[in-house]
């Protein structure tokens, strides 16, 4: 039997946050992970002989600041040029844009890309409104304290800086769709296309589904390359954030034990103890935060009994249900994108053509069936970084979508089909890409969640929708990080502020258990 | 875990001309018809139940003074079996199951994550892992999502299962001439089970009225042959079926509270200040905290150590003969303190007693000058009454028959 | 010439109750409807020889009981009646029916599952509670956020109190409640397909939304918030269908001094120095009044009326992109017979009530897929049923009036206008729909009359046939609806009002808006208004 200060399960990026954070306050923390290795979904694999990229994730587009700052991490490493989105057109070329979410947009004419820039500051200055709320521990009514005013009092005054009728558009916009948005601004399908595929990409709703401008709003409070909105491909791929942050944590005098899965959560009338590993060692420890998803958690890790029935239905009905895939294919080759610069193949290619193209690619995965027509981002990360293919080849990565989780007839036949749907669709914007193909892998959400032990391969860890968010995320009574059982905390992207590589949920929710453990 | 569907479409269909009768029959509905000279009938959870047969204050006086027969099968019934049953129940209850013995039966409570009561009920523990719970209210959902991650298989057997409360001095005598041999051996709170016509009755020592007793459960096809059993072996004990009405008052004699009617469960509860935790409602004595985690103990801990109870049950006696049914209560004539849920003249004490939900302090800290405000309607005018009210605890009666062992035959 | 104190555009029941408000009030009011009777989208017109059809709206529950007090409604000929049950029927032969009695409806759920059946008691006590919380502010002017001034502040306050009774865990669970999809919040209660396709079905009713867009949750508020004498959430027929609510508006109307003028169609609003002072009808009359309040939609009343240049550019852009897209059509029968669904037993009362065939979401969110490729769903949802079973006034002996409402159906058939062909085909498929459950359905009808959205805004000039003149999303409800700073009935033209369903609270024959609309009148009049009523207690 070992003992510690603090247990925290998993070790993925927010684990890690939370494990450095808390070791640097002078606890003793080990951090438990199943995997062989660290990162978890921020880690880069290698799928294919010579051929290597980010396993999940692979874009670095909110890793936040305060993360960077707190665990004092290189920021030499998290900074550079950000970026730059290419959306793919056929018949009238790509459209680029280029610094934090389109600072400059080529490709369309003069007024198309002063309604852009219109849209953005406003979405931009809307966002900025919300980051408020994201480093910190969602507000709850009957539990609001003195800083919870202070920063919803600082969130009304910057509401109401830019005069009442921007206040008011914001009340308005808030919870609309991003379809009516794009269509009130802007006219050029490509642009409206992106937009709806920012919003929506992660997220089981179409661009027309109302609400579904919180996921665009949510994109734009990250910041990366030193830009709201700004996103670059990380070298070496994301496993260096997920190398930054396990230095950190080393530094910190964090034990991480790998190879560790744990079997239970040890809890005795609402009090945790430890945690049991599979292998039958126990580790005792009076606090055990745990970045894995929170219904795993509370639903799996520790016994039934333990947890209210409330609490558990409302974790079963928490939504989350991944609905993206992931491809990695190794060519022999760079490919060509018709009209696509070499240089803006470092950055990220967009295929979805319209509003109606995201929305028809969104309609089948409803009723359990992926998308035939699927609207997806591309990057090609081995052109930023050499290493990550063989010389000469190129590492292509992607995320597709819609894929859900529950598919009708099962992966097993559909893996194919979709790798084939996913594969047209590129090779329209790329003749000749599939012959360059040498190796290729396609994660579907049952594969995500096999390899990352992510349920159901939802990588926010539960839909960033509406009611799942803030005092909702994963459910109202274990929303402030602490669940009723003494001493367990959760500190995955199930809770707020939610997935992507940001390190929140694990910066906040340490910095929680720090208050709780003071006062 | 066992979820009945009816995804069959014939076996769905042939349920569809229920609509034509909205109240349900129970097994001893034949007997009861026969027995009805008022015609008083009720709905009582959908089936046809009476209010009284014949006349409410004899049938009362049946439950005291010799053997009175109440038909309990509409109460919700469900059947808990399984390797998990027991610590399925222990997280599920206020009360330690594991203490209940097999052969045993305990008055307990469930509630919901807030600590919340959402229902009361008897827990039978009929043979190993194996359970039945019965309510005045249908929990099934509750009870399924309760049962995520254990091993238990939970069945509504509320229409399978035949129930009368056999209550009264007499009770005994009946069932010895019923020929339930042995059953004088059973202590209160024990369960024991006899042939019948090739099947088998439970017979278990429990009951609403605070007297001599026993519940008796049959499936559904011996129901009119255990009735008849009684009522001829009964005949000379002075055998009477009652309504509901004559039970009422023996079970406020009791002090035993009843589901919706003294406090509102939190699964049917609209309003937020009419929830009540178990220290609410006088059942605090159940809570155990030493038990493994059970729904509800976080909140309960909480409001405990912060103040947070709002409400007590309190037994009162009140001065006069009006009974002040749903009176309010004041402290000192003037602050409104809370609201009499239950109230008879009890024959048995021989004055006016009720039970209260008041709010705190009144009946916690703040026990004495308390009035029940009165309005007695007589000939189309109110009487307006102010009476004083004393707490007293309850039950408001006790019997040593209730409990003696083996009981007298009378 | 005769200069009227107020002048309502258009005799709907939201500017009829407008109108007995302010005749009430003392004033002097003319309302000028276009049609040759008055009653806009709730009339009950004779189309065929002995038969009443209630054109568009077809049951009531949601007009409110203090209205149709104050205006002594019953005495000019209002009644309304509850309806006694409902079915879905099931494409297996079977159907769920919806009861009155509340054991026969627990059973009747108990056969399709035992445990959706008790699920519904705390699905119903979840929805009332966000309805107790809902309703008191349907009759009472959305405070403006942003205003400061004193009266918006304290009326912010007193919604904060309402809130305030709410637990932590309340206030919670309605913030998701407000943003759910009506089907991801039913997924928490029930497990059978055909149950919840039957309660979904209260949440598309009306809006360009399927029942898994969020949002869709409130909608079913929309439609569970009325009542029928004191039974909340209960709808019934008015006797001699839905005109009888507006022609018993008009009678009280005319018996109280107001002047309605019908075949009256206002071409323009007349604004002289930033201020309304009339109205120009397309025969080039002028009717004079010392104020304007348009009974029209936002859209219609601002980008039709109103000449542009008396309107501040970013309100003009709002109303511009204010959403009423139609979703809905409406098909009235006339049946020589009552039709037999063979699936209804004999005696099941379930014709009496409404009747559905959309079985499971998913078939009622493909019907909004086709709506949302401008296209009329191929396998529609209906709310149909046969009033004269329950009244026998609307039609002769035998016969009956079939109303069809129809789910969904776009405002414009694959982006170009609608066709008459267009709509024989769309009837088609609703015929289609009923026959499939109900055999010989074809021959037993006599006439029939079609109305999609083209029809609707053509005879009730509902902006693209928006039933609720508005969609109820968000951005368009409470101090949104219609345009954030102008959600108090007022309009940036001096002496021109609001009072149609585009403003708060929103669509279906309530009434609210109508009454809202004529106190704000009468508080910038500074006239008494003891005539009306305070919204009745919710306790």
């Amino acid at each position: 039997m070992t003992s510690f200060d603090t247990i925290i399960i998993g070790a993925g990026h927010n684990g890690l946050v939370a494990a450095s954070t808390l070791a640097a306050q002078g606890r003793r923390v080990v951090v438990v992970e199943a995997a062989a290795k660290p990162g978890g979904a921020a880690a880069t694999v290698e799928f294919a002989p010579g051929y290597r990229t980010s396993g999940l994730a692979h874009i670095v587009n909110r890793l936040a600041p305060e993360v960077i700052s707190s665990l004092k991490l290189d920021k030499t490493r998290f900074e550079g040029a950000s970026a730059p989105t290419v959306v793919l057109d056929r018949n009238r070329g790509p459209v680029v844009l280029r610094g934090g979410y389109g600072e400059v947009v080529e490709g369309v004419g003069a007024d198309e890309a002063k309604a852009f820039a219109d849209m953005r500051r406003k979405l931009l200055r809307q966002a900025d409104i919300l980051k408020r709320f994201l480093a910190r521990r969602p507000p709850r009514p009957g539990d609001v304290g003195f800083s919870d005013m202070a920063n919803l009092g600082m969130a009304g005054l910057s509401l109401l800086r830019g005069g009442r009728d921007e206040a008011r558009d914001f009340a308005r916009m808030l919870l609309m769709n991003v379809s009516d948005i794009v269509d009130e601004y802007l006219s050029d399908d490509r642009l409206k296309g992106l937009v709806s595929f920012d919003a929506t990409l992660g997220i089981q709703l179409g661009p027309r589904s109302p609400t579904s401008l919180l996921g665009l709003f949510y994109r734009l409070t990250g910041e990366a390359a030193g830009l709201a909105g700004g996103q670059y491909l990380p070298k070496g791929g994301m496993g260096t954030v997920a190398d930054a942050l396990v230095g950190a944590a080393q530094k910190a005098g964090v034990t991480l034990r790998l190879s560790s899965p744990v079997k239970r959560i040890l809890t005795d009338r609402g009090k945790v103890s430890g945690v049991e590993l599979e292998g039958g060692e126990t580790l005792e420890a009076a606090v055990v935060a745990s970045a894995v998803h929170p219904a795993l958690t509370l639903r799996g890790l520790v016994s039934p009994g333990e947890v209210d029935t409330e609490l558990s239905r409302a974790l079963k009905h928490m939504r989350s249900n991944g609905n993206v895939a992931k491809l990695h294919l190794a060519l022999d080759r760079v490919p060509e994108f018709a009209g696509v610069s070499r240089e803006d193949l470092k950055g990220r290619l967009v295929i979805a053509r319209s509003v109606r193209h995201v929305e028809e690619a969104f309609n089948p995965a409803k009723y359990g069936e992926f998308s035939p027509d699927p609207v997806m981002e591309i990057t090609l990360p081995s052109l930023s970084d050499p290493s990550l293919a063989p010389s000469g080849g190129c590492t292509l990565s992607a995320l597709a979508q819609y894929a859900p989780y529950d598919l009708k007839g099962g992966w097993e036949s559909g893996r194919p089909q979709f790798l084939e749907a996913i594969l047209d669709a590129i090779e329209t914007y790329a003749p000749g890409l599939r012959a360059s193909i040498t190796a290729s892998e396609l994660l579907v959400p049952p594969d995500i969640e096999a390899r990352y032990r992510m349920p159901a391969g939802h990588w926010h860890h539960g839909e960033l929708q509406a009611d799942q968010m803030l005092l909702n995320r994963p459910a109202f009574a274990v929303s402030g990080y602490d669940t009723p059982i003494e001493g367990l905390y959760l500190c995955s992207a199930g809770s707020h502020p939610g997935g992507g590589i940001s390190g929140l949920p694990g910066l906040n929710c340490a910095r929680h258990i720090i208050a709780r453990n003071r006062s | 875990m066992k979820v009945e569907k009816f995804n069959d479409p014939l076996a769905r269909r042939s349920h569809q001309l229920h609509f034509e009768t909205l109240r349900l029959d129970t097994p001893f509905q034949p007997r009861l018809a026969e027995l009805s000279q008022t015609n008083d009938w009720y709905s009582w959870a959908g089936y046809k139940a009476p209010h009284s047969l014949y006349d409410e204050e004899l049938e009362y006086f049946a439950i005291r003074s010799t053997a009175a027969v109440f038909d309990i099968s509409p109460m919700t019934k469900y059947r808990i079996a399984g390797s998990d049953a027991e610590a399925f129940l222990n997280r599920l209850m206020i009360r330690d199951v594991r203490k209940l013995g097999v052969g045993r039966v305990h008055y307990t409570a469930w509630c919901d994550d807030h600590g919340h009561v959402l229902d009361d009920g008897t827990l039978f523990h009929l043979g190993p892992s194996e359970y039945r719970l019965c309510c005045q209210e249908r929990h099934l959902p509750w009870l399924l999502d309760s049962a995520d991650g254990f091993s238990v298989e939970i069945r509504e057997e509320t229409t399978d299962i035949a129930g009368l409360a056999l209550q009264g001095p007499t009770s005994y005598a009946v069932l010895r001439n019923a020929g339930f041999a042995g059953v004088e051996q059973l202590k209160p709170f024990q369960i024991a089970h006899f042939p019948l016509q090739g099947g088998t009755v439970t017979i278990s020592r429990t009951g609403f009225t605070g007297d001599l007793g026993y519940e008796l459960f049959v499936p559904r096809a011996l129901a009119l042959d255990l009735w008849d059993r009684l009522f001829t072996a009964g005949a000379a004990h002075g055998i009477r079926a009652i309504g509901y009405s004559a039970l009422n008052r023996a079970r406020i004699e009791a002090g035993f509270i009843v589901a919706n009617a003294d406090f509102i469960t939190s699964e049917t509860a609209l309003r937020g200040n009419r929830l009540r935790t178990p220290d609410e409602i006088g059942l605090e004595w159940m809570v155990d905290m030493e038990k493994p985690n059970f729904n509800g103990r976080h909140a309960i801990q909480i409001a405990r150590t912060k103040g947070k109870l709002r409400h007590v049950l309190v037994g009162l006696e009140i001065e006069g003969n009006v009974p002040p049914e749903l009176s309010l209560v004041y402290h000192r004539k003037k602050k409104e303190a809370g609201i009499v849920t239950a109230a008879i003249w009890s024959p048995l004490a021989k004055r006016n007693i009720a039970i209260a939900s008041l709010e705190r302090p009144y009946g916690s800290r703040i026990s004495d000058d308390l009035w029940v405000e009165i309005y007695a309607l007589r000939e189309l005018q109110y009487q307006k009454m102010m009476k004083r009210a004393k707490i007293v605890p309850r039950p408001f009666i006790a019997l040593p028959r209730r409990t003696a062992t083996p009981p007298a035959l009378f | 010439m005769k200069t009227y104190d107020a002048i309502i555009i258009g005799g709907g029941h939201n500017g009829l109750v407008t109108g007995c408000y302010l005749q009430r009030a003392g004033l002097d009011v003319a309302i000028v409807e276009k049609n040759a009777w008055v009653g806009g989208a709730a009339t009950s017109r004779e189309l065929t020889p002995g038969i009443l059809y209630s054109n568009c709206s077809y049951v009531c529950s949601l007009f409110r009981p203090e209205i149709m007090r104050d205006l002594e409604l019953p005495k000019h000929g209002l009644q309304i009646i509850g309806y006694e049950g409902g079915a879905v029927f099931t494409r297996d032969g079977d159907y769920l029916a919806s009861y009155r009695d509340h054991d026969s409806h627990r059973r009747e759920f108990a056969r399709f599952s035992a445990r959706d059946a008790e699920s519904y008691e705390r699905y119903a006590r979840d929805v009332t509670k966000q309805c107790r919380f809902i309703q008191p502010l349907l009759m009472r002017t959305a405070p403006d956020p942003f205003s400061f001034r004193p009266r918006d502040i304290s009326e912010l306050m007193f919604l904060a109190r309402k809130f305030g009774d709410f637990s932590a865990a309340e206030m919670a669970a309605t913030l998701r409640f407000w943003t759910m999809s009506i089907s991801d919040f039913l997924d928490e209660y029930f497990e059978t397909d055909v149950i919840k396709a039957y309660l979904a079905l209260s949440g598309i009713i009306g809006t360009a939304l399927g029942p898994m867009s969020p949002g869709t949750a409130y909608v079913l508020l929309h439609h569970y918030m009325g009542e029928v004498d004191g039974s909340v959430g209960a709808w019934g027929y008015a006797r001699g269908g839905m005109g009888a609510v507006t022609q018993a508006l008009a009678s009280s109307f005319m018996a109280s001094g107001g002047t309605i003028r019908t075949g009256a169609e206002v071409e323009q609003v007349i604004v002289k120095n930033g201020r309304a002072t009339g109205v120009a009808l397309s025969d080039g009359e002028e009717i004079h009044g010392r104020m304007v309040v348009s009974n029209a939609d936002v859209k219609r009343t601002f980008l039709k009326l109103v000449e542009e240049k008396e309107l501040p550019e970013p309100f003009l852009h709002r109303v511009k992109h204010f959403k009423m897209r139609g979703s809905s059509g409406k098909v009235n029968i006339a049946l020589d017979s009552l039709p037999e669904f063979p699936a209804l037993p004999a005696g099941s009362p379930c014709i009496r009530g409404d009747m559905h065939f959309t079985d499971s979401v998913e078939r009622m969110e493909r019907a909004y897929d086709d709506w949302k490729g401008g296209r009329w769903s191929a396998d529609p949802f209906l709310d149909m049923m046969i009033p004269t079973t329950i009244d026998p006034t609307m039609a002769p002996p035998g016969q009956h009036f079939m109303s069809c409402f129809v789910q969904y159906c776009p405002p414009k058939v694959d982006g170009r206008d609608w066709t008459d062909a267009d709509r024989d085909a769309f009837a088609e498929t609703v015929i289609n729909q009923i026959a499939g459950y109900s055999p010989g359905f074809r021959d037993r009808i006599i006439h029939m009359e079609v109305r999609t959205p083209r029809e609707i805004e053509a005879e009730v000039g509902l902006t693209e046939g928006n039933i609720f003149q508005g969609e109820l999303t968000f951005d368009q409800l409470l101090f949104n609806r219609p345009v954030p700073g102008y959600a108090q009935y007022r309009s940036p033209v001096a002496g021109l009002y609001v009072c149609g369903s585009s403003t708060h609270p929103g669509g279906g024959v309530m009434g609210a808006p109508g009454y809202n609309a004529a106190r704000e009148i009468l508080v910038d009049l500074k006239r008494p208004r003891q005539h009306m009523s305070h919204a009745h207690d919710v306790l």
